[in-house]
């Protein structure tokens, strides 16, 4: 059900996730960003437009690569993310330590170079 | 009628019978020497030698039991006895005839049959229970065609005894036509030797050594008849009759040609011992599970076993898993191992030691020459485990060309074998761990319940009504009050995120930090940013706490709160009736874990009127689902609590648990929830 793609754009790593997000499935997010850190990608984008819900131990793993993430000045962009799983994010502050963007496009020029 | 009473029955009718054919004979004698005339047909001899015949078939048949694989040696050993026991009677019978050779006695015609019939009496013992064991060593493993041939073959013996009875000789077409058919039939037969290859060498060596005894006694016995063999004074010549010619003729044939085959399958019966072994090496793997021995054991086995089937002089095996690297060596040193890996060229067999197995395992390149002063063959293995590649077994032999390709597909069998006994280990321990985790969520279900208040607050300021749950999975939950000064009070909802004992664990260590700072009176922004600094060092990396912190002053009825991630609660206001969120910014606890997290933490501060009621929540809440998958949400919440805020707090708190087991449905909890109702009184007179 829940399904992650991962994709490099030249020196993007783009992660697409679809479906749910709950403590079985997390492990894929995991895997996901593990992979991006260990192929030393400086820039993660997150196509999260297709994700229905996520649960605490998914917003868990965004939560335990933020230190990691700015540590290694690795940029982290959340983009086409719907409303309702939006609202888990914003009741949980995350909205204001993660970069949210609307379309892909502004997700690629949300990037420092 | 049991076994036993038809051995004894047909033993006394064949002795009975042979007593009314001895006496015929010695009657016909007397008719045909004195001419007396009397109405008595020579078929009545013929006829009890026919049964008697029959009969010592009947009693053989029983008292020689069935052959299996372990006693067809005891079955040749029986013949032999027989054989000695009827050929010194025999040889009695023809040493009494020496002995008086010139006396009247023996050119009497009445001991000269008296002797032969007992002869024939022993020839018949002797030459039917051979027929009966040779009977059982041609049917071992039969097929349902060869039990028919044996039929047919037994039944043509009972018309060749039949046949008998026209007295033919041995030297007309008829005679000599019936002796074709039973030999014809008697050939069919006689090569059904599965039997020798169940013997070992010894047994082999016994068989050959008995055969040829029972051989000579036949021999022997087809002698003594010849001798007696006398027209002018035997009333009735055996050697006149088919059925002896026949009986002699297979049993001789079946004699020679099984010491002919044993012979033959001298050189070989070491194989057929190895492959016993091996069949028995392989139970002993697939047995190693049930009684559920250890991984160590079931590779101890597997190398053992592997290298007696291969003729292997030496091996070794290794395997890589979560407990670290193990080594099971076999006449070699840890030096000459990593000697011998060094020295590996195929590159198929180094990509086996190094555990990067591929796809195209053929068996031709699992085995290789190897430059080495001592070993020249190496044959090398993968060692699966659900797909995954865990080891590999070495075998080593000291002659070039050692190995052949049977010996990959046995050593194949072997190791694949030992893999469904690890995997199966693996299973058990697996679901051992199952049952140890469901007995840590059994105590942290415990923990969590005993760490919820045990008494909530009921007085003339404020009514409290609280209800919490745990799913299977448990979250931790939490809820709090204390009265930290007069009238005033602490309240906290917390949720913590992560699983299992250590969810429970966190939820203790916030239930210690609300003991602490509420009891100090600190404002609910002070609250979170010291909660967040202590969680910051004891939560695990990917486990956050969302909590809401209230302080309510009754004296004064003002509430303040902050909020650090948790879903915003509701209030309902009486003076206008209308219910709100409790707005407030905020983050979650442990998600920044140093001083920067201060500046996401806000304060909130409100007047509630008389009446008011408050509704915290947990997220298991709004985010239950019901059949088709949709969220219960904010708004269904806040229209249940609009549907029931007049109401006292236990009645509006069994009003929405009613409505959200109404829309989920029969749909079972897959999360905990909480609620927590707080209705505030105006109460100045104090």
């Amino acid at each position: 059900m829940t399904e992650i793609n991962k994709e490099n754009k030249e020196d993007i790593h783009l992660i697409s996730v679809k479906g749910e997000i709950d403590a079985g499935s997390s492990i894929l997010l995991d895997n996901a960003f593990r992979e991006a850190l260990k192929n030393n990608k400086k820039k993660i984008a997150a196509d999260l437009s297709e994700l229905e819900y996520i649960s605490s131990a998914g917003l868990g793993v965004f939560i335990s690569y933020l230190e990691e993430f700015s540590a290694n000045n690795i940029q982290l962009v959340l983009f086409g993310i719907k409303e309702s799983v939006k609202q888990v994010f914003d009741i949980l502050g995350l909205e204001k330590l993660l970069l949210i963007v609307k379309t892909e496009k502004d997700a690629m020029n949300a990037f420092d170079d | 009628m049991s076994d036993k009473l038809k051995i004894r029955l047909s033993f006394f009718a064949a002795l009975l019978l042979w007593i009314l054919f001895a006496g015929s004979n010695i009657y016909l004698m007397f008719v045909k020497n004195y001419e007396m005339k009397v109405d008595f047909s020579d078929l009545f001899p013929q006829l009890a030698f026919s049964l008697f015949v029959f009969f010592t078939f009947i009693y053989y048949r029983y008292a020689i039991t069935k052959a299996d694989s372990l006693n067809f040696t005891d079955l040749l050993w029986k013949v032999f006895i027989i054989g000695l026991v009827t050929a010194l009677l025999s040889l009695g019978i023809q040493g009494f005839f020496m002995l008086f050779a010139n006396s009247n006695i023996v050119k009497s015609p009445i001991t000269f049959n008296l002797f032969y019939d007992v002869l024939v009496a022993l020839v018949i013992i002797y030459t039917i229970s051979t027929l009966v064991a040779w009977k059982r060593l041609i049917l071992y493993q039969k097929s349902k065609a060869l039990l028919r041939l044996w039929r047919l073959f037994e039944i043509a013996f009972g018309f060749a005894l039949a046949f008998d009875f026209f007295g033919n000789q041995p030297n007309d077409n008829y005679f000599i036509a019936a002796t074709l058919v039973l030999a014809l039939l008697s050939l069919s037969l006689v090569f059904n030797l599965k039997w020798v290859a169940y013997l070992n060498f010894r047994q082999k060596w016994k068989g050959i050594l008995f055969i040829l005894l029972s051989g000579a006694y036949l021999y022997y016995f087809l002698r003594s008849l010849i001798w007696f063999s006398d027209p002018d004074m035997l009333v009735m010549d055996m050697l006149d009759r088919v059925f002896i010619w026949g009986l002699f003729g297979f049993l001789f044939t079946y004699a020679i040609i099984s010491i002919l085959v044993i012979l033959f399958n001298l050189p070989t019966s070491s194989v057929f011992e190895q492959k016993l072994k091996e069949a028995l090496d392989f139970q002993r793997l697939s047995q190693s599970v049930p009684r559920a021995e250890t991984t160590d054991q079931i590779y101890e086995t597997l190398i053992d076993s592997a290298m007696s089937a291969v003729f292997a002089n030496a091996a070794w095996l290794e395997i890589h898993d979560n407990d670290g690297t193990r080594q099971v060596i076999r006449n070699l040193s840890e030096e000459q191992v990593d000697l011998i890996k060094a020295r590996i060229e195929n590159k198929f067999i180094k990509d086996i030691l190094n555990l990067k197995l591929r796809r195209d395992a053929t068996t031709n390149k699992l085995r290789d020459s190897i430059k080495h002063p001592k070993f020249k063959s190496i044959m090398a293995l993968p060692i699966l485990v659900q797909d995954e590649q865990i080891g590999y077994i070495v075998l080593l032999n000291e002659m070039s060309e050692a190995f052949n390709r049977e010996m990959v597909s046995i050593l194949t069998t072997f190791v694949s074998q030992a893999s469904v006994s690890l995997e199966n280990l693996t299973l058990i321990k697996e679901s051992l761990e199952n049952e140890h985790y469901k007995e840590e969520l059994k105590i942290a279900k415990t923990v969590q319940k005993s760490l919820l208040p045990a008494s909530l607050i009921n007085n003339k300021h404020l009514i409290m009504e609280a209800f919490s749950i745990a799913a299977d999975e448990v979250g931790g939950d939490y809820y709090d009050i204390l009265e930290y000064e007069k009238n005033k009070f602490g309240l906290i909802i917390g949720d913590v995120s992560g699983k299992g004992t250590s969810a429970a664990f966190q939820m203790a260590q916030m239930k210690g930090i609300f003991h602490v700072l509420a009891r100090e009176g600190v404002s609910p922004d002070v609250f979170m940013k010291k909660a967040n600094l202590a969680l910051s060092k004891c939560l695990d990396k990917n486990s956050f706490i969302t909590a809401t912190y209230f302080n309510i002053d009754a004296a004064r009825s003002k509430l303040s709160f902050s909020r650090a991630g948790h879903c915003p609660g509701l209030i309902h206001c009486t003076k206008d009736n209308k219910v709100n969120y409790l707005k407030s910014d905020g983050m979650g606890l442990g998600i920044l874990r140093n001083s920067s997290y201060d500046k996401y933490v806000d304060k909130t501060e409100i007047l509630y009127g008389d009446g008011d009621a408050i509704l915290l929540y947990t997220d298991g809440i709004t985010e239950a689902k019901n059949e088709n998958g949709e969220l219960f949400g904010d708004a269904r919440l806040k229209v249940s609590f609009e549907k029931h805020c007049d109401k006292n707090p236990k009645l509006i708190k069994e009003g929405i648990k009613d409505d959200l087991s109404e829309f989920i449905g029969r749909l079972e909890r897959d999360d905990d929830y909480t609620l927590v109702i707080v209705r505030f009184k105006h109460n100045t007179d104090d």
